[in-house]
């Protein structure tokens, strides 16, 4: 094994059968008590897919609601807090459990580790997220129900709700310290355990993106925790951080949650960049286009999020040196988002080109990933901005940003290591039709929110004016086509692990990262206990 | 598996990493303080109000406002603290008055205004004035007080100088 380094090398792993006898423990202390990064890795994903669904309802009971004017299912409170919890769980619930779920199965296999640096802390970083999840849920069925401030949790609002506040501070808490375990797991993963002749710039680019990802998290997750300690000694401690009455200032939380919420947009997409750039030349057949300036680009994506907060606060107040500031950083963003972009497109040009699942929900992504960016663009300009502000062109942005561009690079990741990770390959033809609906469902769903926040219709309001109705129910019918396809791909994932046609240990003939070269379908428990040499 | 040189190594990688936590937990709490000092240090606080200056006040020309003051058969010292002042029309100015009751009992007394010419009275537009109500001064009292107005930008361009003229009168106690 340590010897087989060779590209097309598919034999190399017959010693690893040799372990087997060290096979997983059955039942549910296996899932309690492991510390394998492959165990985890599906927990995270399982984890993420069961919150993204619960999440996904709230969602589809936000647009039942505003299918018409008026109100009709529910009261404006209960809307209320369907906004936040949908957003806190979708941002904390499924997109970045996904994405640690990807790391936690990749980041070992493409580096050529046995596991992750620190087993144990991993098991861990896992199973605090399920007490987290308990509480945010939870917090619906207590006194005032669940938070219904906006997932941003601006004070004063905030401060003035009942204790399902508390459980929310306390989800992030846990969260928090999730997330900085699972990051240090990761970092001390890539930099201490890569294997022989495996240096920084040979590492597969879903590596370097989570290499990234992961300082953001250390960077700004502490911060968060800092901002939501500060609310909780608000409410109960007689502290006056935020709170005006005692000379604190509540748009000094907007300042200090969005040093950490501007790096949080960046954490949830750079892993799906990641992912990305190791499909489309596995489709296209040739080398990523342009890897040094990818790396370089992502690394300048990461720092320039540390200095654009102001850009989510235009309209709080801040001085015009302010605004223009954080206008022209935010627009410098775009220039290397831009060679990311322009990088996959050159991967693309005159590849011999297949369009499988994953490499549609990959061309998907970039085109409406591309869209979100620049209405992420519009949005920069502090003119059109203060306009724009609260309104539903604000909700089609992140939107784009982050279904299309996060969750579809989920996906496109999901139908490209599914084979890998089960031995058997899914059904392609379920699978493009799951694209499809997607694709279609989504852009129904989302597209006419730009022209209603054009049109002036706020956001997080359960009713609207006349006007807004059409574009409102044609919003609602795409939602719902959106979501219910999704639980075709739940059919598609579980129908791959029973059964299906034998994936070869290459799947697809363009990919090869370590994964693919030297493991098989599916692969074995345990791997990479004597680390390859990569040269 | 990993040797323990390895272990080590991680443990140490970790140490450093955790630095970095704690250190950014502070980093959240310190930006408190530091917002406050770095706004006020780059006198950046405000967002800056363009042309929102009053529009109402006629920069072109200046009226010169003589503060005079009197009193109807009452012992008192009555004074204005400036002789006179010069404004543009529709400029909100203030003036303070001085007012001494020498007499050795409480008296109550009103204050009403006069001026010259007698037609400025309806340009000049108080905001606040000593002469709103009645004033009641022990004996040997001493009060300042404010007159806040503005005189009209519609006041003709030829009334360049008005005199403001205070004049205080005893109220007798009435029955009521």
């Amino acid at each position: 094994m340590s010897t087989a380094t060779h590209a097309h090398d598919t034999h190399g792993h017959d010693h690893a059968h040799a372990h087997d006898h060290h096979g997983p423990p059955a039942g549910f202390s296996r899932w309690m008590y492991t510390t394998n990064h492959k165990d985890i890795g599906t927990m995270y994903l399982w984890f993420s897919f069961a919150m993204f669904l619960m999440g996904g309802s709230m969602a589809l009971l936000i647009r039942a609601e505003l299918f018409q004017p008026g109100l009709q299912l529910v009261e404006p409170q209960f809307f209320n807090s369907l906004t936040t919890v949908h957003g806190l769980v979708m941002v904390f619930g499924a997109i970045m459990p996904a994405f640690v779920g990807f790391a936690n199965w990749l980041v070992p296999m493409q580096i050529g580790a046995a596991d992750m640096a620190f087993p144990r802390m991993n098991n861990w970083s896992f199973w605090l997220l399920i007490p987290a999840a308990l509480l945010l849920v939870g917090s619906f069925f207590v006194p005032g129900g669940a938070a219904a401030s906006g997932w941003t949790l601006y004070p004063p609002l905030i401060i003035q709700q009942g204790m399902s506040i508390d459980m929310t501070i306390l989800a992030v808490h846990i969260l928090g310290a999730s997330s900085i375990m699972g990051s240090i797991n990761i970092i001390t993963t890539i930099l201490n355990l890569r294997a022989p002749g495996m240096t920084l710039m040979k590492m597969p680019l879903f590596v370097w993106t989570w290499l990234i990802t992961a300082y953001l998290l250390i960077a700004v997750m502490p911060v968060l925790a800092g901002a939501v300690t500060m609310l909780l000694t608000d409410r109960h401690f007689g502290t006056s951080f935020f709170n005006a009455a005692g000379g604190g200032d509540p748009t000094m939380f907007m300042h200090i949650f969005w040093f950490f919420g501007h790096p949080e947009v960046y954490i949830m997409i750079l892993p799906a960049f990641g992912i990305v750039s190791q499909i489309i030349p596995a489709f296209a057949r040739k080398p990523l286009f342009g890897y040094a300036s990818m790396v370089y680009a992502t690394s300048s994506i990461a720092i320039l999020s540390f200095i654009v907060w102001g850009h989510h606060m235009f309209t709080v107040g801040m001085p015009a040196a302010g605004n223009l500031f954080f206008m022209y950083a935010t627009m410098l963003i775009a220039v290397p988002t831009g060679v990311k972009i322009f990088n996959w497109i050159a991967t693309m040009w005159k590849g011999s080109m297949t369009f499988e699942t994953p490499m549609l929900f990959a061309v998907g992504f970039l085109c409406l990933f591309t869209i979100g960016g620049f209405s992420g663009l519009v949005l920069a300009i502090t003119p059109v901005d203060i306009t724009l502000h609260n309104t539903y062109y604000v909700v089609a942005h992140f939107h784009y940003v982050l279904v299309s561009g996060a969750l579809f690079a989920i996906m496109a990741g999901i139908y490209f290591w599914l084979p890998k990770w089960t031995g058997h390959m899914y059904s392609e033809g379920l699978g493009k039709l799951h694209f499809w609906l997607s694709m279609i469902g989504f852009n129904v769903a989302f597209f006419p929110q730009h022209f209603l926040g054009l049109a002036g219709m706020p956001r997080r309001i359960p009713d609207y004016a006349l006007q807004f109705t059409e574009w409102n129910q044609i919003s609602t019918v795409g939602a719902f086509i959106f979501g219910f396809s999704q639980l075709l791909f739940l059919y598609i994932v579980i129908s791959t692990i029973r059964g299906g046609a034998k994936a070869p240990d290459r799947t697809w003939e363009g990919a090869d990262s370590l994964e693919w070269t030297h493991l098989p379908s599916p692969v074995p428990y345990h791997t990479f206990e004597t680390a390859p040499v990569v040269k | 598996m990993m040797t323990p040189a390895q272990e080590l190594e991680n443990k140490r990688l970790m140490g450093k990493l955790l630095v970095i936590t704690v250190a950014m937990l502070g980093f959240g709490f310190a930006m408190v303080p530091m917002y406050k000092q770095i706004c006020d240090a780059l006198g950046i606080t405000q967002t800056r109000v363009v042309g929102a200056g009053n529009t109402q006040v006629d920069a072109s020309r200046d009226v010169t406002v003589e503060l005079l003051a009197s009193n109807a058969g009452l012992p008192w010292r009555f004074e204005a603290l400036e002789r006179s002042v010069k404004l543009h029309p529709g400029e909100l100015v203030t003036v303070r008055y001085r007012v001494q009751n020498n007499l050795g009992r409480p008296v109550t007394a009103h204050a009403v205004m006069n001026t010259a010419p007698s037609v400025a009275a309806r340009y000049v537009e108080k905001q606040e004035c000593f002469c709103f109500s009645n004033q009641t001064l022990a004996a040997g009292e001493t009060r300042e007080m404010p007159v806040v107005f503005r005189v009209s930008s519609n006041a003709p361009r030829d009334m360049d100088v008005i005199s403001l003229s205070y004049t205080f009168f005893e109220v007798k106690a009435s029955g009521a």
